[in-house]
């Protein structure tokens, strides 16, 4: 379980992140919602510590990520941000490779190469193994870069608006797959997403923030009602039920 | 080494050994700083020299000479000395380059002004104390500083040795970290590194490489970035285990052969890091270009 304690980040005086305890499952997918600057990401990055708080502290499976020794963590906690550039020439099997430094220590064992492999397919790459990265398009990239992260294997998944530049069909597919992986691999997985209705139909449970606190934490239904969205991103959203599923309509 | 010898074996050897160890020694040290800086601050065209820091090298050795004196430092043990101002650079140097890329994130750019405008401040704070220098303590002074490949500071030799060989053990233990590093701050924290502590730790065996390159031949800006590229287009693959020993046979190939030819085709009439920095310069400037048309 990650346990989150009054966490806060400043940055002159400015709250991003203020006093939020949370407490993310130990499986299934949770999702963090809001609108833009509610601190969602800084806090995605806070749990992962690649941000150090100004107070407060985060409790993987009881370890405190800031005293905890990185390499011990990255067996148990992987993050994937946006926008990642890397800043050498790498094909695609050579990236998922890395995500298994944590167990290999660079020297990959047959064991490493399975996980490579396992998570290639996963995510539908075989035919795409030996591309570099930069011969790829956004969405392909995207899901090597998801395949590195599930190829380090770690129970605890945190990613940040994984559904960035991918079209409405790679969108679905990747939080299927997400869901899949939830379920198969018995992993907890936090995302930070922007489209409510991803949220609605594949999270199992919901994270609303706005400026920087935790304004509601449970099912998606608790989320999905036309008061509580209005009052979250401060815009009008008709909320309709479609084949069981509650989607919100905030293009009208 | 043995191209056209004549005379006492005696003299030859020494005298010629010498002058091959210390090129074999700057070129690892240029060529493992700017390829280590390089991944550290995950840019080609950095390098060590053209952010200041050889700069900040000179100007340590005038203040010294400015403050102390030649006399007393020719009281100093040569050695002792380069030990204690290597100490000295690696101190000032660690709290620059954590200022300028730990302490926040900082833009490229500014980092790259901020570094051209350490160069030009160290070397401007230098110039100034020559000119105020006692003309005698000056000459004493240029002797130190004077770049050379030909004369190659022989004492230093064996402390410089012993240095490179402790950092090439180190960076050996660090290869297959560096390759992560390469992945950016936030790819290699999650991958478990221990960011802070490893880049902390390559600043400073950088700072120590800067400063035995330095001492034994002066500053040269351009060789390293020059021979790092070389390297990278070369073995066609990033990874340290191939680009950092690349780099280092470059830079031998290139000091040495120049050194050959300089000897043998013209006659001493110019010097090496002439011809290496003018390649070097117009490596940079092709780099740069290729860099814009993207």
């Amino acid at each position: 379980m990650i346990e989150i304690r009054n966490l806060t980040k400043t940055y002159d005086d400015a709250a991003v992140v203020n006093d939020v305890s949370l407490s993310l499952a130990e499986s299934g997918i949770t999702a963090i919602v809001g609108p833009n600057g509610a601190g969602k990401s800084t806090l995605l990055s806070m749990i992962a510590r690649l941000i150090a708080p100004t107070s407060g502290q985060v409790l993987v499976d009881g370890l405190d990520v800031q005293q905890t020794q990185g390499a011990v963590l990255a067996k148990r906690l992987a993050i994937l941000k946006q926008n990642n550039q890397v800043g050498m020439r790498l094909t695609v099997s050579e990236l998922v490779a890395f995500g298994r430094f944590p167990h290999s220590g660079g020297r990959p064992t047959v064991e490493d190469e399975r996980h490579i492999d396992e998570a290639i397919s996963y995510l539908g790459l075989d035919d795409l193994r030996t591309r570099f990265l930069d011969e790829l398009s956004g969405g392909q990239r995207q899901r090597a870069f998801v395949a590195m992260v599930l190829a380090q294997d770690t129970k605890y998944v945190l990613l940040d608006e994984p559904l960035n530049s991918l079209d409405m069909k790679h969108a679905a597919a990747m939080m299927k797959l997400l869901r899949r992986t939830a379920d198969d691999l018995k992993k907890s997985i936090t995302v930070v997403i922007h489209d409510i209705n991803f949220a609605s139909i594949y999270a199992d449970q919901v994270v609303a923030m706005r400026d920087g606190r935790v304004v509601l934490q449970g099912e998606s239904a608790e989320l999905m009602q036309e008061a509580v969205l209005q009052d979250i991103y401060d815009t009008v959203v008709q909320v309709r039920e479609v084949e069981g599923h509650r989607l919100g309509l905030h293009y009208l | 080494m043995t191209v056209g010898a004549k005379g006492n074996w005696d003299f030859v050897l020494p005298f010629r050994g010498g002058k091959l160890l210390g090129l074999l020694l700057v070129a690892y040290a240029v060529a493992t700083a700017t390829v280590l800086f390089q991944t550290i601050t995950r840019n080609r065209i950095l390098t060590p020299a053209v952010m200041g820091f050889d700069s900040l090298y000179v100007a340590l050795q005038t203040a010294l000479v400015f403050f102390l004196g030649t006399r007393d430092l020719a009281n100093v043990d040569m050695r002792l000395r380069f030990v204690l101002e290597t100490l000295l650079m690696v101190t000032m140097s660690m709290a620059l380059f954590y200022w300028l890329f730990l302490s926040r994130q900082r833009s490229l750019h500014l980092v790259v002004l901020a570094g051209v405008v350490f160069g030009v401040f160290f070397r401007s704070l230098s110039h100034m104390m020559q000119r105020i220098l006692d003309p005698n303590e000056f000459i004493a002074l240029q002797d130190m500083l004077f770049a050379s490949f030909n004369t190659v500071d022989q004492q230093l030799l064996a402390v410089s040795s012993a240095i490179v060989l402790v950092t090439a053990y180190a960076s050996r233990r660090l290869l297959a970290k560096l390759d992560v590093l390469a992945l950016g701050r936030d790819v290699a924290i999650n991958l478990g590194i221990d960011y802070q502590r490893v880049v902390m730790l390559l600043f400073a065996m950088i700072a120590i490489l800067v400063s035995v390159s330095t001492a034994l031949v002066g500053p040269v800006t351009f060789f390293g970035l020059l021979v790092a590229n070389l390297a990278y287009q070369a073995v066609g693959t990033d990874r340290h285990k191939y680009t950092l020993p690349a780099a280092t046979l470059f830079a031998i190939v290139a000091l040495v052969g120049g050194q050959t030819v300089l000897e043998r085709v013209f006659g001493f009439d110019t010097a090496l890091s002439i011809i290496i920095e003018f390649t070097g310069g117009i490596a940079f400037m092709l780099l740069l270009y290729r860099n814009l048309k993207r």
